[in-house]
């Protein structure tokens, strides 16, 4: 019997019974619907990062004071106060790969303008910084290297803090107050929106000259980060050893220490992000796997029953020429059909649900064909694995018992 | 051991087609839990091409069991089985299974049929496992519906067909391969008294164009239609004798009073 006729025969079998069907169906069409969901989240988070990473511009590095922890997450940066101004300035000056940079510290802080106030984080850097990060202005411009080295009290400020301490005013040339100091609002940056790396809101800031935040804010001289830009994103690695190597000597670190900065490379953070992603793409798959392997259960267990009651059937069958592999193929062909037929269903179910996620949520969701194909590969591995126990069993009937089964 | 050859009978039996069955001292035997069942105890008999037989026998008596074995369906624990010359004793599962579905052709008690199933895709079942394509299969079994002269039917659903009609869609199913044996156990079993001849008249004809027919009965009017009787007792052949005086079911059914409906 060529494949069709089986799985005609098999389709009308099951539509025996369509009540009995749907319903073992279900647990696959939920379990393969649960997965397309799931991994489609996950790749879009991926996605996500990458694109913003991409946006960074390809060849910029993170110089971060303290050391790193283990596993390579961004936890501990920060700790420890030997990333100096003059440090930068040898990194442009020795670093040959090096194209740009920028010095950075940050604090937290109540920013109050008129009657309103809003807790956001204060950065202090350089107007290249801009450049580097490659975010641009919606509205004024950065400060100046003369606001820098006159510590001016002049501020940037990110769409969020705008939204929540403006609203529909005009920020420009208006005074905001940190930490009682007055600050003149000179632009506004372009909305960039939640971090998909570090997952914080990175319109929720406000920018002003280093100088500024050094001695009129933290009192701290020493720096957080600088950010790098390399001459090409090939040349980022170069430059990613040539900065480790200036400060461990600047630093004055032995071959036996470890560094006590870090310098995270943005093709190094793509990849770190990608294998986060990953991760968590894999973890929630399997979770939602658990629905499936549910769902094969279910399957076998109708399976079952169906051959037993059909045992006199079965014994038909035999006695008018039908081998055991006749019997088996049958009934793992219902198996699979069924599986079959509810993988597709929660294909569509799952694309559903990732529409609905994206439209409450806001989350972005990506469905690729691979997993598509994947699921309905699956869904037929689940109806082979857990058909196969109950076809073996019709196949087995001894069919002078099976034709006096009442 | 009597050997029957061909019944004295005069009727033309054209083309013969070969089917011989052949046992020698077969014996077989049953676990029950703790006891041995010596359900045959040594039969030997020759039944040649062509040949109507009747078996007979209390329960018990092993007839069911030898239908079983000559069916191909079981296994002797000892002894020969021929079929034609083919030693079918040592056959494996797969090869019985294609001797069931090409040379040997079934009639229950019970019908048998599928359910939700109509009387044509019944009747072709058996050439589903044949290997013989769509087209093919349909043919033969239309034809074999117009044999038992149900060829206005083949659409219904056993449960809208009557007993009678319900068996002679088996017997069609059972002829849709072209067997050379027909095996029939307590084919009127469930069946009317009229019912039961004009069951019997189909086999009749059947048996007239050279099909080997063994059924197996307990009512000794039903084994007058066959025209060898075989009674077994107690795992033995208890008689083996041609049918005398035989009347056919065709001229039965002629002087049985129509039925009021």
């Amino acid at each position: 019997m060529d494949l069709f006729a089986v799985a005609r025969i098999a389709v009308r079998a099951l539509a025996r019974n369509k009540m009995r069907s749907s319903l073992t169906m279900l647990g696959i069409i939920i379990g393969v619907g649960a997965v397309i969901a799931m991994v489609g989240v996950g790749q879009g988070a991926q996605q996500q990062v990458q694109q913003q990473i991409a946006a960074m511009g390809s060849n910029i590095l993170f110089v971060g004071s303290g050391t790193v922890t283990r596993g390579g997450t961004h936890m501990g940066w920060g700790a420890t106060k030997t990333l100096v101004y003059a440090d930068m300035l040898a990194i442009l000056r020795e670093c040959p790969a090096v194209k740009a940079a920028a010095p950075g510290s940050n604090t937290s802080s109540q920013v109050v303008f008129g009657n309103d106030n809003w807790a956001t984080r204060i950065n202090g850097t350089e107007p290249q910084y801009f450049d580097i990060r490659n975010w641009p202005f919606q509205e004024g411009t950065a400060f100046t290297q003369e606001d820098v080295e006159m510590a001016a009290n002049v501020a940037v400020i990110g769409e969020s803090v705008r939204k929540n301490l403006f609203g529909a005013t005009d920020p420009l040339g208006q005074t905001i107050r940190i930490k009682s100091l007055p600050f003149k609002v000179v632009g506004v940056l372009a909305q960039k929106g939640t971090s998909a790396a570090m997952g914080d809101d990175q319109d929720d800031v406000v920018l002003v000259p280093i100088t500024t935040l050094q001695k009129k804010i933290t009192g701290q001289d020493w720096l957080r980060w600088i950010m790098v830009s390399a001459t090409s994103r090939q040349a980022s690695y170069a430059a990613q050893e040539q900065i480790t190597s200036l400060l461990r000597d600047r630093h004055r670190i032995r071959p036996e220490q470890d560094d006590d900065f870090m310098v995270r490379n943005l093709a190094d953070m793509a990849d770190l992000a990608d294998q986060a992603g990953s991760i968590m793409t894999m973890l929630l798959a399997s979770i939602a796997s658990v629905s499936l392997i549910v769902g094969g259960i279910g399957i076998m267990n109708i399976m079952l029953v169906s051959v037993t009651e059909r045992t006199r059937e079965i014994g038909i069958r035999m006695a008018i020429g039908a081998t055991e592999r006749n019997v088996q193929s049958q009934f793992l062909t219902e198996a699979v059909v069924l599986s079959l037929i509810g993988g597709a269903i929660g294909i569509v179910f799952g694309m559903g649900a990732s529409y609905l996620i994206t439209k409450t949520l806001g989350w972005v969701v990506l469905i690729s064909p691979l997993a598509i194909v994947t699921a309905a590969v699956f869904s037929m591995a689940v109806g082979i694995f857990f058909g196969f126990y109950p076809a073996r069993k019709a196949a087995r009937l001894n069919p002078i018992e099976a034709l006096r089964y009442e | 051991m009597v050997t029957i050859s061909q019944p004295a009978i005069d009727i033309a039996i054209p083309q013969p087609r070969e089917a011989t069955i052949r046992v020698l001292d077969l014996h077989k035997y049953y676990d029950l839990g703790e006891t041995r069942v010596h359900a045959l105890r040594g039969i030997t008999m020759d039944i040649s091409s062509g040949e109507f037989v009747a078996i007979m026998g209390a329960s018990g008596s092993g007839k069911s069991t030898f239908m079983n074995i000559l069916g191909c369906l079981d296994k002797p624990s000892s002894g020969r089985h021929f079929l034609d010359v083919t030693d079918v004793s040592g056959l494996g599962k797969d090869e019985l299974a294609a001797i069931r579905n090409r040379k040997i052709g079934f009639v229950f008690q019970g019908f048998n049929l599928l359910s939700r199933t109509t009387a044509l895709e019944n009747v072709e079942l058996p050439t589903l496992y044949a290997q013989v394509s769509k087209e093919e299969g349909g043919k033969r079994a239309r034809e074999a519906l117009d044999l038992v002269g149900l060829g206005d039917r083949s659409a219904h659903f056993p449960s809208q067909l009557s007993g009678g009609q319900q068996q002679r869609v088996a017997i069609a199913r059972a002829l849709v391969n072209k067997p050379s044996i027909l095996l029939a156990d307590e084919p009127t079993g469930n069946l009317d008294s009229r019912t039961s001849v004009e069951i019997m008249e189909i086999l009749e004809r059947l048996n007239n164009t050279g099909l080997t027919i063994v059924l197996v009965t307990h009512e000794h009017d039903i084994s007058q239609f066959a025209r060898r009787t075989i009674e077994f007792r107690d795992g033995r052949v208890r008689r083996d004798e041609l049918v005398i005086n035989r009347q056919t079911a065709s001229q039965v059914l002629q002087n049985l009073p129509r039925e009021e409906d």
